[in-house]
């Protein structure tokens, strides 16, 4: 009987891709300690699409850094795959998209998208292959010995995503990877997106601050809030995996769009 | 095509200045020279005309430069001693034997000085202070010191030349191997790749424009610092020991051709590093 509790924690561990438990921190800066992160509880289980939105200073981009172990905590557990961040980080258990490409300009797009299988000491045919394959997923065949000046910022941004993906990572970290692009790219980008996810059955954590592409994409959507950063509201979606652009005219979605807007002013002080 | 106007304004300005300088401090000098032959009947016209044409004027004229190193470089065997080849050859054989090695230095020390902050902080002040000490004071002390070690020749001068030319390199790769931006820093970070790893994926490639700006202060540095030293030891020759006998002698022309000759050869290797850094940083992508 007493075997129980420490099954339930293994199959928990195994179930939770992400958890988190009453997370803090506190950045110490030149004007005093500023509080990024607050009572921070979340479960984020194998699969799922989790999208946080919030406006700049709720600690949603600093919260995915914290959990790809660029940040260290001040208090509180975090647990991804049942490590602790940094063994999580050192067993590259994610691939991580930032909110520019940063590609290395002196590589070309396949080199690039081949430097984490370098690093990682995956053999040339393996690599080859993996970017070929990388490729393919992005839509980008025919431009891997291109180098990244040559290409539109909509083609980095897809480079970068194949090159996070190309080791093969169970959980795909993305901070705003669709910010800088225009309207039209971005729409085409998130269909991307959600077919990509669909077909790899990836665990996404998304960052943004467009209410219309955190509803078009999550399965759950985590609304923060700024000083000190803390999770305001969590919202079910409930849309099916696959789902066409229209589906942002429903009258569900337009619900849910404005639960998030609700959680994002009843989070927001206008008086400063 | 629209740069040839600027250009040959400056050269010509440059030149009228230049002609109208050698002839206002030449002219006292010349008229000295017509009254001790007990010339006094000269128009200033003739005495003007005289000053640029001096054995051994204050500041020679250009065409008397021009004169004196066709004579020296083309009309003199290159391996004549008393042609400005062979001493440039000394200099130039000098200059890229300490260049290589105080480069290879200067990389190494950055290599170092990047990896840890403390190595930064510990080691920095050391080479300012390094480079703070004037090299016409410290250039005798270090040929009579390895002198004590039976090194002699081309070797103390070599060391001369790579003491000044370190510095510029290790500055400018210390800035090259911290160019590299946040984000490209946290990618290596979420591959957890090894300090090593960053270094030969990131840091070193990211620092090839720096590279180049740096070996080409460096060879420039090196130039200065063979002359210097030339200057220090002159019996073995070089464009150093030459401008030294031109003071000794007061051969001003014979100064000005070997400054001269000292210029075309900094340039020279300035530009084919300059050249070379084109050719490899466009291959690289850096610059379109």
């Amino acid at each position: 009987m007493t075997q129980t509790p420490h099954a339930e924690t293994t199959i928990e561990a195994l179930h939770h891709v992400i958890d988190i438990a009453d997370l803090s921190l506190r950045f110490e800066t030149r004007d005093g300690p500023v509080q990024a992160l607050s009572n921070i509880d979340l479960k984020v289980e194998r699969g799922e699409f989790v999208s946080f939105i919030g406006p700049s200073g709720c600690g949603k981009t600093t919260l995915l850094r914290a959990i790809a172990d660029l940040e260290t905590p001040t208090g509180g557990a975090l647990r991804v795959n049942g490590m602790s961040a940094h063994e999580a980080r050192m067993n590259r258990a994610y691939g991580y998209v930032f909110q520019a490409p940063a590609l290395y300009p002196w590589r070309t797009v396949a080199d690039n998208i081949a430097l984490p299988l370098e690093i990682m000491g995956y053999p040339k045919f393996e690599r080859d292959q993996r970017v070929a394959e990388g490729l393919e997923l992005v839509n980008l065949s025919g431009f891997g010995k291109k180098f990244p000046w040559q290409l539109s910022g909509g083609m980095q941004q897809r480079a970068s995503i194949a090159r996070a993906l190309s080791f093969d990572p169970e959980l795909l970290l993305m901070d705003e990877p669709f910010g800088a692009l225009d309207e039209i790219v971005r729409d085409m980008l998130n269909q991307q997106l959600l077919r990509l996810w669909d077909k790899t059955r990836k665990t996404v954590l998304f960052v943004t601050h467009s209410i219309p592409e955190a509803v078009f994409l999550s399965t759950r959507i985590v609304v923060m809030s700024p000083r000190p950063g803390r999770i305001q509201d969590v919202i079910e979606t409930g849309f099916p995996r696959q789902r066409p652009l229209d589906i942002r005219e429903t009258p569900e979605f337009l619900e849910i769009a404005n639960r998030v807007r609700h959680g994002l002013r009843a989070g927001h002080s206008y008086d400063d | 095509m629209k740069n040839v106007l600027p250009v040959t304004i400056v050269l010509v300005a440059l030149f009228a200045l230049w002609y109208g300088a050698a002839a206002l401090m030449n002219a006292s000098l010349q008229e000295d020279a017509f009254a001790n032959a007990g010339d006094t009947n000269y128009t200033t016209g003739e005495l003007v005309a005289a000053a640029l044409e001096m054995e051994r004027p204050k500041l020679p004229a250009p065409h008397q430069i021009a004169a004196e190193l066709y004579k020296l470089v083309i009309e003199t065997p290159p391996t004549s001693k008393r042609g400005l080849v062979y001493h440039a050859a000394i200099t130039l054989e000098e200059t890229v034997i300490g260049f290589v090695f105080g480069a290879a230095f200067g990389i190494g020390l950055a290599v170092l000085i990047q990896s840890t902050r403390i190595l930064e902080r510990s080691m920095m002040p050391w080479i300012v202070a390094s480079q703070t000490v004037p090299i016409i004071a410290l250039a005798p002390m270090i040929v009579v010191i390895l002198n004590q070690f039976d090194i002699t020749g081309l070797a103390p001068k070599a060391v001369i030349a790579a003491y000044l030319s370190f510095f510029p390199v290790t500055v400018g790769m210390v800035k090259g191997f911290r160019s590299p931006d946040p984000l490209q820093i946290d990618l290596m970070r979420t591959y957890s790749a090894t300090q090593g790893q960053t270094f030969a994926k990131l840091r070193a490639p990211a620092s090839a424009p720096y590279f180049f700006a740096s070996m080409q202060i460096g060879a420039a540095a090196a130039l200065v610092g063979a002359v210097v030293a030339e200057v220090t030891k002159s019996e073995d020759g070089g464009l150093g020991a030459r401008l030294l006998a031109g003071s000794y002698y007061g051969q001003t022309v014979q100064i000005w051709a070997a400054l001269f000759a000292a210029t075309a050869l900094s340039a020279a290797l300035v530009g084919l590093i300059a050249l070379a850094g084109r050719i490899v940083l466009r291959r690289m992508a850096f610059s379109r």
